[in-house]
Formats: C-alpha cells, sequence, structure tokens
C-alpha cells in the first residue's frame, strides 16, 4: 500500500486565495442577497396577497349544469400545455413557460359604458356573485384542434343584469390585461395588444356564455387565462377573451383584435361553422386532441339547439 | 485549415458523418416520440416537425454550390446529393402525416384540398417538383439525360424552395418572423446565383477559319 506523505495541505489549497481573502464580503453579499429576497417575499405578499383567487387553488363548486358534455375530457396536461396566448409567446407551449409569474392578484374588473350600475369587481367579488357551476365544454379553435374543458364559473348574464345596460347597449366590449413587463414576448405576435373581443348583448345574456374563473376544480392556471376569462363554447376559440380586465357596453359593434388584424379571415362573429371555411383551411373537420384521425366539425360547436336562434334570418356566409 | 478540411472531406467515411448527422433530427424525433413527448397534439408536432426540416435541409443543399465557390472548397459537392436526398425524406415524412392523419388516405378528399387551399397548392406542389429530383439523382440517371439537362431539371429545387416558404408563411397566423427569416436566406441563395451567372464571362463565340 503507498501512502503518500509529501506536502502539507492548508486551507489555502482548498480556498482559491482571492475568494479566501474575500470571503467576508462574499458572506456579506450573499447575507444581502437573502435579505433582499425574503424581504421582497414580504412587500409582495404585503403588495399582493395571495387570496382565493391565487391560480391552482380549489374552488367550490356546487352545481353541475345540464350544459355539460358527457364527452371524455381532455387532460389537465394537454389543457394546460396547449394554449394560444400570444401575450405570452406565440409557440403553444410558450404560455405554459412563460405566463408561470403572472401576476393575477389584486385583480380588477371595470364594468363601464351604457350601463346604469358601473362597477370595479376585485377577484373575490367576482367569485361570490353567484354559485360556481361546473361546466364541460367542447371547445374549438379556428385552427383545427377541439378540446373538452371541465371549466368553472357562470353565466355571464348575472353580472350584465346586475350592472343594468341601458337602453343603448347593443354591444359588449372585452378587454385583456396587457403588461409588457410581465409579456416581454407580446411584441413579436403580430397582432395588436392589447386584446380585445365583443359579443352582441344578446350572445353576451345567453345562458351558453360563461364568466369563467376555473377548470378541474381549481381556479385558472395562468395560461389558461387567469384569473378571469370567457368560454363561448358555439365560437371559435379566439372569441373566448382571457384574463379580462374591462367589460364595456357599447351602441356599435366594438373592434376585435383578430378580424382587425385580418378582416378577411377572422369576422367579428366568428361562430363554429363547418360549412364556412376559412380562407386558408377547411372547417368541415377537426382534430380533437388526443386522437389521430379528424373528426366533423358541427354546426355551432353543437350547440345550435341553445343559439342558433339568435342568428335566424342571418346569411352566416357573410357574416362569419 | 482549409487544406486540412478538403483532406477530410474526401475521405470515404466523411459521408458516414454527414448521414449521421443528417439522420440527427429524426432520432431526435423517435426519442421524444418514445418519451411520449409530442406535446398534446402530436400529429401536428410531427407535421411542423418534418416541415420545419424539410425547408431547413433545401435551404442547406442550397448553401453547398455558394459554399463551395466561395470557400473554394470544391469538395462539397460530394455531400449535395445526399443533403437533397435528405430533404425528400423529410418532405414525403411530412406528406404521409398530411395524407394520412389529416386525410385519412382518401386520395379524392386530398385532391380536392390540394386544389381548394393556396397554401396547400402549393406546398404540393413543391413536394411534387421534388420526386423527379430524388428519381434522377443517380450517377446512371446524369449519363442518360447528359449533364446540361440533368442540371436545367434539378434546377426545379429553385421553385421548390420558393413553395416551400410561400407555404410556410402562407400557414402561419400572425408571427412571420420566422418563414421571413427562411425566405431571406433563400433569397440570398438565389441572388447569389445569379450574380454568379451574370459575372460569369460567357464564352466568346469565335468563327474560326476552317483552314
Amino acid at each position: 500500500m503507498l501512502i503518500r506523505k509529501e506536502g502539507k495541505l492548508t486551507y489555502a489549497d482548498v480556498t482559491p486565495k482571492g475568494l479566501y481573502f474575500n470571503r467576508r464580503q462574499i458572506l456579506g453579499a450573499i447575507g444581502i442577497v437573502g435579505v433582499a429576497a425574503i424581504g421582497g417575499k414580504v412587500v409582495s405578499d404585503l403588495v399582493w396577497p395571495e387570496t382565493a383567487a391565487h391560480a391552482g387553488a380549489k374552488l367550490n363548486v356546487t352545481v353541475k349544469s345540464p350544459f355539460s358534455t358527457t364527452e371524455k375530457l381532455n387532460t389537465f396536461d394537454d389543457i394546460t400545455h396547449y394554449n394560444n396566448f400570444y401575450e405570452f409567446g406565440t409557440d403553444k407551449g410558450d404560455p405554459a413557460k412563460y405566463a408561470k409569474n403572472f401576476r393575477t392578484s389584486p385583480w380588477t374588473v371595470t364594468v363601464e359604458g351604457e350601463v346604469k350600475k358601473p362597477a370595479q369587481y376585485s377577484m373575490d367579488d367576482i367569485l361570490k356573485l353567484a354559485p360556481l357551476e361546473e361546466r364541460i365544454y367542447r371547445h374549438r379553435c379556428v385552427e383545427g384542434w377541439s378540446i373538452v374543458v371541465p371549466w368553472i364559473g357562470y353565466s355571464l348574464s348575472t353580472l350584465i343584469k346586475l350592472s343594468e345596460p341601458t337602453e343603448r347597449a347593443k354591444f359588449v366590449a372585452f378587454q385583456s390585461l396587457y403588461d409588457p413587463s410581465q409579456m416581454p414576448l407580446g411584441g413579436r405576435a403580430g397582432i395588436d395588444f392589447p386584446y380585445v373581443e365583443g359579443l352582441r348583448l344578446d350572445e353576451a345574456m345567453n345562458a351558453l356564455t360563461l364568466l369563467c374563473v376555473g377548470m378541474y376544480g381549481e381556479s385558472l392556471p395562468n395560461q389558461d387565462g387567469a384569473p378571469v376569462r370567457l368560454v363561448i363554447p358555439w365560437k371559435y376559440g379566439f372569441k373566448s377573451i382571457k384574463s379580462i380586465v374591462k367589460i364595456r357596453f357599447v351602441k356599435g359593434e366594438p373592434p376585435t383584435t383578430w378580424s382587425r388584424y385580418a378582416p378577411t379571415e377572422y369576422g367579428f362573429y366568428s361562430n363554429v361553422n363547418p360549412s364556412v371555411d376559412h380562407p386558408r383551411w377547411s372547417q368541415a373537420t377537426e382534430r380533437r386532441l388526443g386522437e389521430i384521425l379528424k373528426r366533423k366539425t358541427l354546426m355551432f360547436n353543437g350547440y345550435s339547439d341553445q343559439v342558433a336562434g339568435m342568428y335566424a334570418g342571418m346569411d352566416l356566409k357573410r357574416n362569419f | 485549415m482549409r487544406d486540412l478540411l478538403r483532406k477530410l472531406l474526401v475521405k470515404k467515411w466523411s459521408k458516414v458523418v454527414v448521414f449521421l448527422l443528417c439522420m440527427v433530427p429524426l432520432e431526435y424525433l423517435g426519442l421524444r416520440a418514445y418519451q411520449g413527448e409530442l406535446t398534446a397534439n402530436p400529429v401536428e408536432f410531427v407535421q411542423h416537425f418534418t416541415g420545419d426540416w424539410t425547408l431547413r435541409f433545401l435551404l442547406i443543399t442550397l448553401s453547398v454550390t455558394p459554399l463551395r465557390k466561395l470557400l473554394n472548397v470544391p469538395e462539397l459537392i460530394r455531400f449535395r446529393r445526399m443533403l437533397g436526398l435528405f430533404a425528400f425524406t423529410y418532405v414525403s415524412l411530412h406528406f404521409l402525416t398530411y395524407i394520412g392523419p389529416d386525410q385519412s388516405f382518401d386520395l379524392g378528399r386530398m385532391w380536392k384540398d390540394v386544389v381548394k387551399r393556396p397554401f396547400v397548392t402549393v406546398g404540393f406542389l413543391g413536394f411534387v417538383l421534388l420526386i423527379p429530383l430524388a428519381l434522377t439523382s443517380t450517377k446512371g440517371w446524369i449519363r442518360r439525360l447528359g449533364g446540361r439537362s440533368w442540371q436545367a431539371l434539378h434546377r426545379l429545387i429553385y421553385v421548390t424552395a420558393l413553395c416551400g416558404v410561400i407555404h410556410y408563411y402562407w400557414l402561419v397566423k400572425s408571427d412571420h418572423r420566422l418563414p421571413l427569416l427562411y425566405g431571406a436566406i433563400l433569397a440570398v441563395l438565389l441572388l447569389y446565383r445569379l450574380v454568379d451567372s451574370l459575372l460569369k464571362p460567357r464564352p466568346a463565340v469565335s468563327v474560326s477559319p476552317a483552314s
């Protein structure tokens, strides 16, 4: 056995000299960073207290909706990792990555315009306006894919009735939050932000139109439009605006983000309609996530019974 | 440095290395499939992946000539056929994801789609134009067609690459940065050829006296 005895080890051999002599400063720096981190957390908790609206919180769902489909649900993983939320990047995987630290609390939704009772609602207010329902809806994207999601919320009509629209209110305009400091990829999306959407008042009042605060028993994940969004199951997904901060009642048809960007491709109504193709691709079929072959797309995404009446006599080819 | 590169490039095994490199994207795709990491929409993922690599291989193939002239490394020509055939391999897989999962192998339905939708039309055209190039890529076909007409036929790759870029541009909804980048690279590669042919001294047409 060979045992080496040569040379004594000193501490200087373990720690490089530069670091050794600067250890106090280094320890000090670590201390400052640590205190700053803890301090920052305390301050942020004071400024943005966690409430029931925090993404991932369990929601108390008391009502099962008769509007729910019995189709197989898509997985939570699919619904949270395949998102179009261009404020957080245009790749379907971007929102899951870049919306992680999106601050959704505190949150205020402003109701204004042609209403007798304009108001500012906190998320806590919104969560208490009506009993929360689970609604399992089909969700069809204009790009030709679809998912089945167990959303949580209540009919938007609850909030509208509370706001008492005036005689002049014919449309409702919605606006998403746009905060470039939290959404650095938004500038590259190619579309203008803040994202805006709109509905005719009767569409907004339709019982199917969901003011959505959660899914899968929990508050909305950030990438799915936290803390509050719309879900309009008979229209293409981009109508179901995410992360709403403003609801304005107006006289005329409000501008909407995608139809402003490409008026020949995306109309104001954008009802799911297998017989009216997108100029660049067919809308006759769709791929349900989790399936290989495409399936036929249904008129109004299968919700004709509840919504077809609103469009009686309208030329849906022209009003696409 | 360049001499060393040239020496390495003429080695037999250099082709094997390039072949293995060209296989890396396919192996990566296979690995992700094996791990179940093909996203929530695997068909679309494979479709976009193979489409992306088709465009990349077309551009790499088209870079061979400018690079070998600019760097003065004529040996690069040895790899051009393989690179082109890899572009064809990736576009074939891309086409398979379209005719299979998208069109359920229904040729009639596929044809209607091809005729009706410009972005599909242009993509399909690019694919079809590449078929004769793949078929005539052998030495035998170069001999049979004669160098000049073989070369003329193989200029169809310019059209295919252009079709590919337009296909991609028309597909994208609003974020056009990548298709524009591919378009810019293609423009540079084609412009190089134009300038190169304009600058090339043409052989003077001389009528030499018979005597």
